[in-house]
């Protein structure tokens, strides 16, 4: 095979992993939107506070150190050496389903049957506020991540690749980052377990039931707030994973809560309410801006232009299917 | 009892369909602008305009333009800062290019570029609805910002992309650049928002404007009456991106005076806090987009102030305290008053008419 | 009703206060423009951190300066010009020198200062032609400028090639924002001096997702790269050039993509990560003792304290002496503590800080020797090279301070500010 042939399956490659990480980040969207018709801006904070609350667990920081040290002069900072990032990763799932819980009371319960874009606005407002509560708590030092999660170049990818250029041209090997087949297999997995859990329990079938009419639902006597409140401790969870994800590549720190404007294009690739939209969005968001940034870009010598083709590329795709590839058709009537 | 209208009888249509049909209205108005206009200025300071008039005048035109596309015509966008960006080079460039255009000039030309610019990107709003636009709209939010920051006759051939203002007058006084006196700069941006504020209430008023509320309310039904799609939302999204446009100019050559691309017209430094503006002040109300702009500009300086001033906290805890209070502020807003701070407004209106009486 | 009054008394009150508290106080006012939140915080801390500390061991030590307390507000930006522009605007009245921390928001001053008459000093960053004094009166950037930094950079690659880099390939990282574009030109200039091939990367801001950039790298295997970072960037660039196994040895980042919080991330992989800068790291010098005994065992340090010795501290100690040091030659100069912001520019124009002086103030050997003048605002222009071992958790320096390609920058200095005068309309000074 030619250098060139091979440079593009590796572009190809990795787009496809970046892709899964944006698709993680789509999938909380894309669950919450289901099940509430909410648009929910709050999910990238979601993933920086689920970082941010994983890290302090591990690390044994107390909450609210900078705060109270401010407030009262003291001197806390830790109150427990290290612990396992089981126990941690557990004791955040914890924290996001009690946050579920008062995402529901505080603010849901009062907006329902308000319009999207206030409900839009709401999740901006929730979005500051955990950002504000996230600092307060943890601080916003940059922080390491680190749940045990191999990364790096994977050095065996690289030497099955290297022989397959053709004699006498240079290359050397494929590259792809461990954690991001990590991150892929993780994403299979989750989108497995949400099938059988959606198709096979009765949790599962009472959430699709609320995802087609929210009044049948309640008709045949299935509680929406507990659904809500179970949805969105759910995509609390996912972004856990993708905070965990992005997190332990840059670390933990603000910017982490602005890979959500990484996941629009795919969400309106995909459409804003299928799971299966999510992952396929992604992909080709994926593909799409690396193979632009590479080949386009470089063609041209323009540089940073995936930020903007990822976005061309879902509105293209729109003008043909104005509800996303695997949204629910709009019926409109008079 | 203040707020009474009983006994205020209109014999013609042309006084019942003004703008202020009330007396109290009326008066109240022709105060604010006397103040605004005659007594500000003299005691305006550079603190006063440059953090909080100014800002606050440069916002409500935006908040305008956006409300005009969002709110009257139901088009959600999230390009603000894009086509902010448009009506900010192009004075940058007229302004180098036309060393003597009067500023005034070059800020409604400016405007009328970002129209076109608008009109382009407005395009996709005829298949596509909802989020879905709004998103889409994000296209032209980081295309515009990547374009004016990788193409060097945007910003001169200059080493970094930084452009700067350079001094303009207007009756031999300046109103930009780093010499020019508050009230200049204040009454500058006063003028125009007056101006251009009264335009698009009366354009709201007419013809275009009832045929934008009609595509907003129902599409399909507005067609059928024959409002004509394509050139209702084109219109709307040249309109608004007009008056965006100027805001844009505004915001480079009177207020930042310096400013690079990226950074300025981000999409959570721009786009993001004028849609802010226009759902916490009221979506299709004049007034609401004062509110609203007013809200969004003053509440994050009052809630510093206060804390860091008042109360005595470190800056970074304030500057915590600040975000987490600004969005439940805003969740409260919402959940009190879905329809904004004008709707707030008008409850007091109508609790006013028999105030201090008991019912 | 009554309520809403209130309200709207205490709305305007309060902003009231706000821009006239200021006025009352007679100390030596040095405001702080932070950002201890938002996106680029994990940086603007420990650099913050340096500023008080050294501020607090200044006023417990000696007393002040001259016997006048330093007051030094801070003022939380988060990294954005418009947060910067009210900062200023509420903390310009008696203010004597302004440390902007971000090149947006210094370019946002330049002018504003320039016209109230504040000095503003952005060390090692900022408008690089800054450092013509004839042009920019009240704009400080020294020691060392972005253009010194790049050809300072290239300098090192030559000196490992024995002066031919002829055939060599180097890329540019760079931030995708006015800072990061700042050294192309240089480099271009340097490009065609020197032969070697320049590649260009922008990176958009924050800079969270590089797969593509570094697909790039790999590809067309540059020889070495140079980066200007910022944020999370760092981090990111720096692990994922560990991950595509560039030789990190052949890595090297200005001194704003040089501290613990960007190779911390990356773990073992960033060993041998080189960075430029101008200050030491570490925590052997008599300030930091000072530092220590004055401040921190009295329990007040800034923040936690954990950032005691990392570079970005050093650096915001290195600044704030500057800062004070300027103050104290403006005493001198115009022999009354009661400095105005007009002395005060004075005395940073003539800020002579050679290595006795530096010894006096408990720097020695800390950051090379510098002085300004009426022409030149921009010190000395002297960086080194340290480099990141991974193992033992710290900075080592490499090199010594070297200069860079000084007739290839002021040439581009002259242009620029030449430029700058013309469409402002400047007199040049220093006649």
């Amino acid at each position: 095979m030619s250098v060139e042939l091979l440079n593009f399956i590796e572009t190809v490659l990795n787009g496809l992993m970046s892709g899964i990480m944006y698709s993680l980040v789509a999938l909380g969207f894309v669950l919450i939107f289901k099940a509430s018709g909410v648009f929910n801006f709050a999910q990238g904070v979601f993933a920086l506070f689920a970082a941010l609350t994983l890290v302090g667990f591990q690390t044994g920081q107390v909450p609210f150190s900078h705060l109270i040290n401010e407030l009262f002069g003291t001197k806390f900072h830790h109150w427990y050496p290290e612990i396992h990032s089981f126990l941690a990763i557990f004791l955040t799932i914890l924290t996001m389903i009690v946050l579920a819980w008062i995402i529901e009371r505080l603010v849901l319960k009062h907006l329902v049957n308000q319009e999207p874009i206030i409900l839009f606005m709401a999740t901006i407002g929730l979005a500051f506020v955990l950002e504000g509560v996230g600092d307060l708590m943890w601080g916003s030092d940059v922080k390491v991540l680190d749940v045990g999660i191999p990364s790096g170049g994977s050095v065996w990818l690289e030497n099955a690749t290297i022989g397959l250029a053709s004699e006498g041209s240079e290359y050397y090997g494929m590259y792809i980052d461990v954690l991001n087949v990590w991150a892929t297999v993780i994403a299979v997995f989750l989108v497995t377990a949400l099938a059988i859990f959606s198709q096979y329990t009765k949790t599962g079938r009472a959430l699709r039931a609320v995802a087609d009419d929210h009044q049948a639902a309640l008709s045949v006597g299935i509680s929406l707030r507990t659904i809500w409140v179970f949805v969105w401790a759910m995509s609390g969870f996912i972004a856990m994973v993708a905070g965990i994800m992005w997190g332990t590549e840059s670390g933990v720190q603000f910017s982490l809560s602005l890979i959500a404007l990484k996941a629009l294009p795919v969400l309106i690739l995909g459409g804003f309410t299928s799971i299966p939209g999510a992952i396929i969005g992604g992909l080709l968001i994926g593909v799409g801006e690396k193979l632009a940034e590479i080949y386009i870009g470089g063609l041209l010598d323009i540089g940073a232009i995936e930020n903007w083709f990822a976005y061309f590329m879902a509105l293209v795709f729109l003008l043909f299917r104005p509800q996303g590839l695997f949204g629910d058709k709009i019926i409109e009537r008079v | 009892m203040i707020y009474k209208e009983t006994g205020q009888y209109k014999s013609t249509y042309q006084s019942d369909h003004a703008i202020f049909p009330l007396m109290q209205d009326k008066v109240a108005f022709a105060i604010l602008m006397i103040i605004a206009f005659f007594v500000v200025p003299f005691v305006v300071d550079s603190y006063w305009e440059k953090a909080i008039l100014v800002p606050f005048l440069i916002y409500s035109m935006a908040a305008i333009g956006l409300n005009i596309l969002t709110g009257y015509c139901g088009q959600v966008s999230l390009g603000t800062g894009g086509f902010m960006a448009v009506g900010a080079f192009s004075t940058y460039k007229l302004m180098t290019s036309f060393p003597d255009l009067n500023i005034m000039l070059i800020v409604i030309i400016s405007g009328f570029l970002t129209a076109l610019v608008g009109i382009l990107f407005g395009l996709p709003s005829l298949r596509i609805k909802g989020f879905y636009l709004a998103v889409a709209t994000l296209a032209s939010q980081f295309f515009l910002v990547w374009l004016f920051n990788k193409v060097p006759w945007f910003y001169n051939y200059s080493d970094t992309g930084q452009i700067t203002v350079s001094e303009r007058t207007m009756f031999g006084i300046p109103v930009t650049g780093a010499e020019a006196p508050s009230y200049a700069t204040y009454l500058f941006c006063l003028t125009l928002v007056v101006v251009f504020g009264f335009a698009a209430k009366n354009m709201i008023r007419s013809k275009i404007g009832r045929s934008w509320m009609a595509i907003r309310d129902m599409d399909i039904a507005a067609e059928i009456i024959g409002v004509p799609p394509l050139k209702t939302k084109l219109s709307a999204f040249a309109i608004s991106s007009f008056y965006i446009g100027i805001a844009g100019s505004l915001y480079f050559a009177v207020y930042l005076g310096a400013l690079e691309v990226t950074e300025s017209f981000d999409i959570m430094a721009i786009s993001f806090p004028v849609l802010f503006m226009i759902i916490i002040g009221g979506l299709g109300s004049m007034l609401g987009s004062f509110l609203g702009a007013a809200f969004i500009v003053l509440l994050p300086i009052l809630l510093k102030n206060f804390m860091v001033d008042l109360v005595g906290l470190s800056a970074v805890t304030a500057k915590h305290f600040e975000i987490t209070i600004w969005g439940l502020l805003m969740v409260i807003f919402l959940i009190v008053e879905p329809h904004g701070l004008a709707r707030l407004w008008s409850i007091a209106k109508e609790k006013l008419r028999r105030w201090p009486f008991p019912y | 009703m009554r309520l809403k009054k209130l309200f709207m008394g205490m709305a305007v009150s309060v902003i009231a206060i706000g821009s006239f508290l200021e006025v009352a106080t007679a100390d030596l006012k040095f405001p702080m423009l932070v950002y201890r939140t938002g996106a680029y915080a994990p940086n603007g801390i420990p650099n913050a951190d340096g500023f008080v500390d050294y501020y607090r061991m200044i006023n417990a030590r000696d007393g002040g300066i001259g016997g006048e307390k330093i007051v030094f507000p801070e003022c939380e930006t988060g990294y954005k010009t418009q947060v910067g522009v009210e900062c200023y605007e509420k903390h310009k009245k008696g203010a004597m020198v302004f440390q902007p921390m971000s090149t947006g928001i210094t370019y946002q001053l330049i002018p504003k200062a320039t016209a109230d008459g504040v000095t503003v000093y952005s060390t090692g960053y900022g408008r690089t032609s800054a450092k013509n004094g004839k042009v920019f009166k009240w704009i400080f950037n020294a020691p060392a400028t972005y253009w010194d930094g790049a050809s300072i950079a290239i300098r090192h690659i030559l000196k490992q090639n024995l002066g031919n880099i002829r055939s060599k390939k180097i890329a540019l990282v760079y931030h995708n924002s006015a800072y990061g574009k700042e050294p192309i030109r240089t480099l271009e200039v340097l490009a065609k001096k020197h032969g070697y091939k320049l590649m260009l990367l922008p990176v958009d801001h924050p800079g969270q997702e590089q797969k593509a950039t570094w697909l790039k790298i790999r590809k067309s295997r540059p020889d070495y790269i140079l980066m200007w970072g910022w944020g999370v960037m760092n981090s990111v660039a720096i692990k994922s050039a560990a991950s595509i196994k560039f030789p990190m040895e052949n890595f090297i980042g200005i001194w704003w993509s040089g501290s613990e919080n960007d190779v911390l991330p990356a773990g073992a992989g960033a060993n041998g990560y080189k960075a430029l800068t101008f200050n030491a790291p570490g925590t052997d010098y008599q300030v930091h003792k000072d530092i220590k005994k004055y401040v921190h065992e009295k329990g007040n340090a800034s923040g936690d304290g954990s950032h005691f010795g990392t570079v970005l501290y050093n650096r915001g100690l290195f600044q704030a002496m500057v800062q004070v040091e300027a103050a104290n030659v403006a005493q001198k100069m115009h022999g009354t503590s009661k400095i105005t912001a007009a002395m005060y520019r004075d005395g940073m124009e003539n800020v002579n800080l050679d290595a006795k002086r530096m010894e006096e103030l408990g720097f020695k050997n800390f950051s090379p020797p510098f002085k300004n003048t009426c022409e030149n605002h921009g010190g000395s222009g002297l960086a080194a090279v340290q480099q990141w071992d991974a193992k033992a958790k710290k900075w080592n320096m490499i090199t010594d301070y070297m200069y860079g390609d000084s007739e290839v920058v002021s040439k581009l200095i002259a242009e620029d500010s030449a430029k700058y005068a013309k469409e402002q309309k400047i007199a040049l000074r220093c006649k």
